[in-house]
């Protein structure tokens, strides 16, 4: 840290950073429901980023943040036929032994590294969210045999169109394959992950967007909570700096989704991807020790 | 194979209720803690000097170990505010054994190992046994 930077956090009194983080994780609950975007994924950046909490802290409060909005959301959703459990508990299973995995990784880790890392992290996920289209029904010529095995498949019934579509997948090992890798990157910068899951599930294994998106919510309720234990037991979350990410988020999200009817989500989107980029680059920085 | 419409519902249930207490939970905990109307086992001043430390470090000066020593000074308000943050990472468990059920019964014993497997696998992400020790 800078000497200006270190000398303006010792002087500021300890309740200024719970509240600030309040308010910036309700403004982030509010642009992320019409980012289509989970909390963690903008929370862990711009916090690891612009506050003084050591990174394991940020990461297991970003876990915390992706995990209580996903426990929120998954009830409406699996009511609602958006989210699919024939689909979600095989994906979801290898994931969650993953993201063990890399929050044991991530806290074993020099945090420099694991700063570098999540620039480069974030980095790729700009790419990622500004270059994939994803389909609102994709084609599967023909469901593969283990997909068929676990029973993944069903109707979607559009709630906004009527539209009612039978749909099934396929490429399901590589899907699975993928999965673990999301959950390994989940645990290990605590990001939440549904921008992977998204695509996964809609471009690679065919999956409906609407589906994929209400089944990767849910998913992150089990990924998340595998490795949100592990950050638990290794003295990762402080409840000063968890508690008000959780709180100011979730009431933020409440704005959020009245303000997705009235905001162009694609403004909304654009901005999410121009702070993500600004937060990779800064974390990216300062584990390189640039800007520190 | 069957839609087994009452697995999901069941486990929305479920899902929604432990969301719901865990959720209240942590606000209650959390007011105690911040407000100072019950005790902490760290000073949250100490905890504000420390928190540019990593969490081995933290758990050191603090005299805590890694695992479910927290839980050895309950209630105190940053404590159970680990309790609540807890209560949020367990409450997939019941949702996954009443699906069992469910899957069980529509003879969908492929589903209902996948289930068992997940909550072995949170069980044992929650035991502690992986924290090792600093």
């Amino acid at each position: 840290m800078g000497a200006e930077a270190a000398s303006l956090v010792a002087t500021t009194p300890w309740w200024v950073w719970p509240l600030a983080l309040f308010v910036v994780c309700f403004c982030l609950g509010i642009i992320a429901v019409p980012a289509g975007v989970g909390g963690g994924v903008l929370f862990v950046p711009i916090v690891a980023g612009f506050f003084p909490f050591h990174l394991d802290y940020v990461r297991g409060a970003g876990l915390l943040v992706a995990l209580s909005g996903a426990l929120a959301a998954g009830p409406r959703l699996l009511e609602g036929g958006l989210a699919n459990l024939r689909l979600a508990l095989p994906l979801a299973l290898v994931a969650s032994a993953s993201s063990i995995g890399g929050a044991m990784l991530g806290l074993a880790l020099p945090s420099n590294v694991v700063q570098v890392a999540l620039g480069i992290s974030i980095l790729g996920i700009v790419a990622i969210m500004a270059s994939v289209k994803n389909s609102e029904f994709p084609r599967v010529e023909r469901p593969d045999r283990l997909s068929q095995a676990l029973g993944m498949h069903g109707i979607f019934r559009d709630g906004a169109t009527g539209r009612e579509e039978a749909w099934q997948v396929h490429r399901t090992p590589l899907g699975l394959a993928l999965f673990v890798g999301i959950g390994v990157l989940a645990g290990l910068f605590g990001l939440g992950a549904g921008w992977a899951n998204l695509p996964v599930l809609n471009l690679v294994m065919g999956v409906p967007l609407k589906v994929s998106a209400g089944t990767s919510s849910f998913i992150l309720s089990l990924v998340d909570s595998s490795a949100a234990w592990i950050y638990l037991h290794q003295g990762a979350v402080l409840p000063i700096i968890a508690a008000p990410s959780v709180i100011g988020m979730m009431l933020g999200a409440r704005i959020g989704a009245k303000v997705l009817h009235v905001v162009r989500a694609i403004v909304i989107r654009r901005l999410v991807l121009a702070l993500l980029l600004f937060a990779g680059i800064r974390a990216l920085a300062k584990g390189l020790g640039i800007w520190t | 194979m069957t839609d087994l419409p009452d697995a999901p519902k069941r486990y929305a249930t479920w899902l929604l209720w432990g969301t719901r207490v865990g959720l209240v939970l942590l606000v209650i905990a959390f007011i105690a803690y911040a407000g100072g109307f019950l005790a902490p086992h760290v000073p949250i001043e100490r905890t504000a000097a420390l928190w540019g430390q990593p969490a081995a470090a933290m758990l050191q000066d603090t005299g805590l170990r890694a695992g479910w020593d927290w839980a050895r000074h309950l209630p105190r308000s940053d404590m159970l505010s680990l309790a609540a943050i807890a209560l949020l990472a367990s409450c997939s468990i019941p949702c996954l054994a009443v699906a069992i059920a469910s899957f069980a019964h529509g003879r969908e014993s492929l589903l209902a190992w996948i289930c068992v497997i997940q909550i072995a696998i949170l069980v044992l992400a929650a035991s502690g046994v992986l924290a090792g020790t600093h």
